[in-house]
């Protein structure tokens, strides 16, 4: 806890700015999906085998339609892109939920992206009605070993720890999202 | 392996609006009733995404020449700089745009609000910010729109951005205002925003200068992203 709660010292303030002054976060709307989607985000890896799909639902349990859902995640071998590969891996993705709050991404198991660290990927949550995305993370539900010494995981009660790990579900990984409710995702203050 | 990336500020935070504004309806059902789990920054939250977005196109950033013909309304060139909390631009990052045309309608087909579309303009731009961490539009002053939150509720008129920044913490969504705005007390999404001071910093400055004679109006917005705790002398900083 110690490294959230403790300010460090920053250069800012040694130049005398107190407090950044930054510009406050607004709702991404109802109306982006003619802007902000584009048919290759959901691929972060053409040539990936592996399918994460999941339906966000509001805190009534209704699908949410108007959500944008924003991935980032590292290779195989835990190393996170800085530019085009060959093989078209780009580590990021964004994919618009559909009319029955589905979303999905093809992509590829990330490796660890430190010692210590499960395997996962970041997650963005914009929607209408959010004013301020939101922040979690997938973990896989076949690194048992790695998941109970992660450093973020083993910190969640055991019960709401299911809520960052997708579940196989067929031949794809399901991840759902509830914004709200019984089944509340673990959203993270980074 | 390369140097360890500083984590970024958490000052300044409470400038986001909180995620229960009631008075914004759409938020009763969307936000967490949990506490947000502290996230210590790893190397998740530290790179910078490679979007692959796809080359930016000649006329991406200029919104009215994206058809044969010019969108009705107001000519505008929206400008600035794109900072990090400690005063840096941050440079060649994505900044997305989109907006309602000048009737205040959107071109997306959910939006039913009864004003005509117009069929020279599409409402979407995108550029990256040059090495001074400058973003330019040229677009049409976006008209307001009523929506359904509240009898006779209006959004004043406003363009949304959207900007990565440094790393996945540094994630922006926001909304760019007019100023002088008759309706942003009645607006439940600008009043979100707790304190006047950081509600002024999404509204645009006219800006004399960066107008044009004969052609468009000028505003001047500066975006400011979370910096990091430490950061490297810079090179091209004068000292």
């Amino acid at each position: 806890m110690a490294a959230v709660d403790q300010p460090r010292p920053i250069r800012a303030q040694a130049e005398g700015i107190v407090m950044q002054e930054l510009t406050p976060s607004q709702t991404v709307g109802p109306f982006f999906g003619f802007a902000l989607p584009f048919p290759e985000g959901p691929i972060v890896a053409p040539a990936g085998e592996l399918h994460i799909v999941g339906t966000v639902y509001d805190g009534a349990s209704q699908p949410v339609p108007d959500a944008l859902i924003e991935i980032w995640q590292p290779d195989a071998t835990g190393t996170f892109p800085t530019e085009p590969r060959p093989d078209g891996f780009r580590g990021w993705g964004r994919c618009g939920t559909d009319a029955d709050g589905h979303f999905g991404f093809q992509t590829i198991k990330p490796g660890p992206a430190e010692p210590g660290s499960a395997p996962h990927i970041g997650v963005v949550v914009h929607a209408r009605g959010i004013l301020h995305h939101l922040v979690t993370r997938i973990y896989f539900p076949d690194e048992n070993a790695a998941n109970a010494v992660d450093p973020v995981l083993s910190r969640v009660s055991g019960e709401r720890q299911a809520t960052l790990i997708a579940r196989p579900d067929g031949d794809v990984l399901r991840f759902d999202i509830h914004l709200q409710g019984d089944h509340e995702t673990v959203f993270f203050d980074v | 392996m390369t140097a360890a990336l500083p984590p970024y500020r958490r000052d300044g935070m409470q400038a986001h609006p909180p995620r229960d504004h009631a008075a914004y309806r759409s938020t009763a059902l969307r936000h967490p009733k949990q506490p947000l789990l502290p996230l210590p920054h790893s190397m998740t939250e530290l790179t910078q995404p490679m979007l692959g977005t796809g080359a930016i196109g000649e006329l991406d950033h200029d919104l009215t020449q994206q058809h044969p013909g010019e969108p009705i309304g107001e000519r505008i060139i929206v400008t600035g700089r794109v900072l990090d909390g400690n005063r840096r631009p941050v440079r060649d990052t994505l900044v997305e745009i989109w907006q309602a045309n000048a009737a205040g309608r959107y071109i997306q087909k959910e939006d039913q609000h009864p004003a005509p579309l117009d069929p020279h303009f599409t409402g979407v731009g995108r550029c990256l910010t040059d090495n001074d961490g400058r973003y330019r539009f040229v677009t049409i002053k976006p008209g307001a729109y009523p929506w359904k939150n509240h009898l006779n509720a209006w959004r004043p008129a406003h363009i949304h951005f959207s900007l990565f920044g440094t790393a996945f913490v540094t994630r922006l969504i926001t909304q760019m205002y007019f100023p002088g705005d008759p309706l942003f007390p009645y607006d439940p999404i600008m009043q979100s925003v707790r304190e006047e001071s950081d509600r002024q910093r999404m509204v645009a400055r006219f800006d004399m200068e960066t107008t044009e004679p004969e052609w468009a109006l000028g505003y001047q917005w500066d975006i400011v992203l979370r910096g990091p705790e430490t950061t490297p002398p810079d090179p091209d900083e004068d000292h």
